[in-house]
């Protein structure tokens, strides 16, 4: 993710290092899942599981070391001499087989009479540690002092090697030319017949020239052709350039495998690498590797690098972007992963945001509590129509748990006006069903959000109304009631409720409605009961014929005393 | 500030609580909670908040909390807290609600005692009806839970059954509870209500309502003050922090714009209540500061009595206010500070006891401060 952000940090130099460092992170991250990885393989007793997590271990390894040379090579991108060292740290650090032989030797009380003592002292030689070689031979030669001489000589050719520097101290040339001048020097002692008693030290002195059979008779001891090329190298050409690596890459393999053996996937990788054929690097690991963890964070590290050509797949987009979907894809798939997907998703210009709305939708929504963190998801990034759909999920799960103000409040959440006249005309079904309001504290309380939608404006005035009335003010219950008929606010079959709710107002012993209003009010009864289809069948019609007489002699008589009221002097 | 340890765990973390300290300890606390959620199999687990035994040259703790027992938990981890020093009692989305203990001798979680369908709604159609449970509170040996099914439970921790439920308390989720006092509780709901309920009584309705003004938000976290029980703390869904004071009307206080998404803890300092603590879902951690006002106002009149002009900004001494219900922005300082430096996905939770906090994200990392006040 930083690599993402620091897209807008300054180009040059200062960019290379960051992009080393991330790179560095990717590997450190790798080596503490090894880590992690190790030591549940050692600590678990089931051996299958051990079986299992042993394999993991070695392919993550693997990758490190994938990883490691695909950083020196390209990220990096280390020119002529610092590539050698490069390369030996490279292979110091990965192939640590020999590390137990080591450190046996070095532990023993006497380490040059120790049967493996040369074999280190090969070691050392052959990754280029001249200084740990050169300390364990001062043993020896203290122990055995007759080949002091010998060792003398031997000690000074190792001491004057000429390496590349990291710094800008000497230019290729001059180490080219002290080069030259030092391996003329090991030719001569060794032609002078100088370490011919000793044949342990021959053979080392043969290795300083890089003689091929020299370092060949080694194999045990480097186990893999690149150590074997990184010697090579390092004996016989240490000003090597970047491009001429394949040649010797291809040769070393060759020489080391002689035939014996097919190189195996990881060979083939690595021999990709160096000869710079990225996309074959990558096209490879992901045929190896089963995950895309790999490959989609290595490809857009390279693509950082601005390395990767873009290379226009049949989708239409380049190849980092098609192998982050990918993963990002997978991680999606995860029970919890799915939200570092999203990450991803943004990350990806072209189709980034298609997948993640088709993705996003499809997350399974087990609490209240993980719908809240998608949505907030696609409210940051204006998803509309996934707010929409994934509250209107939320608030039919809710109605049909009976939970009408988790569905209220879902729909207030994704302004979804038509949802919010469902839930009231809920309310309103149950209203006319039992007789009163369930959920008061809901509809009491519904604030600027009535406004939502008519009906759940209807539903509040008419509990505005009810508690009107409860409070025995009737002349503004009356005046609501009225405007909620004829402001056309309430839906037409709730007409006759209205009405039946004006029928005791009507009868009570004072005069609540004025003339004006009970007009009004025979107005609409007409419009009801004309509206009303002759087809209706009269059992049901007997109540509502009744209610209907009933309605219009309450109406007749309070007009009655209306007009009388209002025509006497003395008003109301 | 730099004291902050991080652990890596591969879970997302919803909830983290420090274990509650005996009453005359000294010492910092040393052991926290945490409960995970959205895995396949999640887990309750014990950890010891870095290594006392490293202590550096200035007496600070180093390294990062280790584990020292986990334990199964099923459905994701809703509401957690300490019931006491060995209890622990977790809230699930199946709608159960268990009570682990914490064996200290051998360092294993055992699940002392479970209700099973505390919560859960009414549906004729799907089988397994289990609302999620989405707040506990505990005042031992009493327990309150709240769900996504509108019910309020009370429980106690040795009887099997519940002692009183109160169904269909609200027709929306309820988010959150907390003890207002021994025999009261506050609950938040999601269309912005507050509600205070009275257990003594026996009817199912709540003694008071409390709504925001404006818009309905839905409301997810509360919180008492410590001292002063009129005073309480809400955070709503658009990050909005509200201050209460319940002895007055029906709407907040104050209400401050803090995050930019779902605030989903706040805490009041327990010891030290001038300083409260939020989280969000935006990645945020704010720690707000109004100790900066004790200046103004001597420190004695903290231990409430009357509050007569809390409206008027005088600074005349025989007025006791609490600092955060005098709040105004252009005379009163208050120090927020954002405690995340580069913040990514949702930090779930928050608890702070103290000189130490510990808060937990959905980055699947738990963060342990123990120089809060350094």
């Amino acid at each position: 993710m930083g690599l993402q952000r620091s897209e807008e940090e300054l180009a040059g130099k200062s960019r290379k290092a960051q992009l080393v460092q991330v790179s560095k992170n990717y590997r450190s991250v790798i080596r503490a899942c090894m880590e992690d990885m190790h030591q549940a393989a050692v600590s678990s007793r089931d051996p299958a599981l051990q079986g299992q997590y042993s394999t993991q271990v070695s392919i993550l390894s693997a990758m490190e070391l994938i990883w490691n040379l695909c950083e020196i090579l390209f990220v990096e991108a280390a020119t002529a001499g610092p590539l050698l060292l490069r390369l030996l740290d490279w292979v110091r650090l990965h192939v640590c087989d020999v590390d137990s032989m080591v450190r046996e030797v070095l532990s023993s009380e006497s380490p040059s009479k120790h049967k493996l003592f040369w074999n280190v002292v090969d070691v050392f030689v052959l990754q280029g540690r001249m200084d740990e070689a050169r300390h364990l031979l001062s043993k020896e030669a203290s122990a055995n002092p007759a080949s002091m001489n010998m060792y003398k000589i031997l000690d000074d050719l190792m001491k004057k090697m000429p390496v590349p520097s990291l710094g800008n101290t000497q230019t290729l040339t001059e180490l080219e030319l002290k080069w030259q001048h030092w391996h003329e020097e090991c030719q001569r002692y060794l032609q002078d017949g100088t370490f011919a008693s000793n044949p342990h030290m021959e053979s080392i002195c043969k290795i300083l020239l890089g003689d091929e059979d020299a370092i060949l008779e080694k194999k045990e001891l480097m186990t893999t052709w690149y150590h074997f090329l990184v010697t090579r190298l390092l004996y016989s050409h240490p000003t090597v350039k970047p491009m001429e690596l394949r040649f010797y890459a291809q040769s070393s393999m060759d020489l080391f495998l002689g035939g014996e053996s097919s190189p195996e996937p990881l060979d083939l990788i690595l021999m990709a690498a160096f000869e710079f054929e990225m996309h074959q690097v990558i096209k490879e690991c992901s045929i190896v590797l089963s995950n895309w963890w790999f490959v989609a964070h290595l490809t857009d590290l390279l693509d950082h690098c601005k390395l990767l050509q873009s290379h226009n797949l049949y989708f239409g987009s380049n190849m980092r972007e098609f192998l982050l979907l990918e993963y990002a894809s997978g991680l999606f798939s995860h029970h919890s992963l799915w939200q570092l997907g999203v990450d991803y998703f943004d990350h990806c210009p072209q189709f980034g945001r298609v997948y993640l709305e088709l993705h996003i939708e499809r997350v399974p929504l087990s609490t209240e509590q993980k719908a809240l963190k998608v949505l907030r998801i696609c409210e940051q990034r204006q998803m509309h129509e996934q707010v929409r759909s994934i509250c209107k999920i939320m608030a039919m799960k809710a109605l049909r748990n009976n939970r009408l103000g988790s569905a209220l409040s879902w729909s207030i959440r994704a302004k979804d006006a038509a949802f919010a006249t469902l839930i009231s005309d809920r309310f309103l079904k149950d209203y006319c069903e039992k007789g009163c309001f369930s959920d008061l504290d809901l509809i009491d309380n519904l604030g600027p959000s009535m406004l939502l939608s008519d009906r759940l404006t209807f539903l509040g005035k008419y509990r505005e109304f009810h508690r009107l009335y409860g409070e025995k003010r009737f002349a503004e219950a009356a005046r609501l009631l009225l405007t909620l008929m004829t402001a056309h606010i309430a839906p037409c079959s709730f007409w006759m409720t209205l009405l039946t709710d004006a029928l005791p107002l009507l009868e009570q012993k004072e005069v609540i409605f004025s003339a004006e209003q009970t007009y009004e009010l025979m107005r609409c009864l007409e419009d009801l009961t004309a509206g009303n289809p002759d087809k209706q069948k009269f059992q049901d019609d007997d109540v509502e014929t009744t209610k209907v007489e009933m309605l219009r002699l309450a109406l007749a008589r309070n007009l009655a005393r209306v007009i009388v009221k209002e025509g006497t002097v003395e008003g109301s | 500030m730099e004291d902050v340890s991080a652990k890596f765990v591969s879970q997302k973390i919803s909830r983290t609580r420090w274990r509650p300290l005996p009453a005359a300890a000294l010492q910092p606390p040393d052991v926290f909670a945490t409960g995970s959620w959205d895995n396949e199999d999640n887990r309750i687990s014990i950890w010891s908040a870095g290594d006392l035994g490293n202590a550096g040259l200035n007496g600070e703790y180093h390294g990062e909390p280790h584990l020292l027992c986990d334990i199964q938990h099923n459905g994701d981890v809703m509401d957690m807290q300490f019931l006491d020093q060995e209890r622990i009692v977790v809230a699930s989305s199946t709608g159960t609600v268990t009570i682990f203990r914490h064996h200290q001798n051998n360092q294993t979680l055992s699940a002392d005692h479970r209700w099973a369908k505390a919560h859960y709604h009414v549906d004729q159609d799907t089988s397994c009806g289990g609302a999620a449970c989405t707040g506990v509170v505990c005042n031992n040996p009493e327990i309150v839970t709240v769900g996504e099914d509108g019910r309020i439970n009370l429980f106690r921790a040795d009887q099997k059954d519940a002692v009183r439920t109160i169904d269909n308390a609200d027709s929306s989720t309820l988010h959150a509870v907390t003890f207002l006092r021994t025999t009261e509780i506050l609950t938040v709901n999601s269309i912005g209500q507050l509600k205070i309920w009275d257990l003594r009584q026996q009817r199912n309705e709540p003694s008071q309502i409390f709504s925001l003004a404006g818009d309905r938000v839905p409301l997810h976290c509360v919180d008492r003050h410590p001292n002063q029980q009129h005073i309480v703390a809400t955070g709503g869904q658009d990050g909005m922090l509200s201050i209460w004071d319940i002895r007055q009307g029906t709407m907040p206080v104050s209400l401050l714009n803090a995050h930019e998404a779902e605030m989903w803890e706040v805490h009041f300092h327990p010891s030290d209540p001038d300083h409260l603590f939020t989280c969000s879902e935006d990645g945020s951690l704010w720690h707000w500061d109004t100790s900066t006002n004790v200046s103004e106002k001597p420190s004695f009149l903290h231990q409430g009595g009357r509050s007569t002009a809390y409206l008027s900004h005088s600074t005349m001494n025989q007025s006791v206010v609490s600092a955060w219900l005098s709040n105004d922005p252009t005379k009163d300082r208050m120090e927020i500070t954002n405690l995340i430096p580069n913040q990514t996905l949702s930090v779930n939770s928050l608890d702070v006891l103290g000189p130490c906090l510990v808060y937990g994200t959905d980055a699947e990392a738990i963060y342990v401060n123990r120089q809060l006040f350094a």
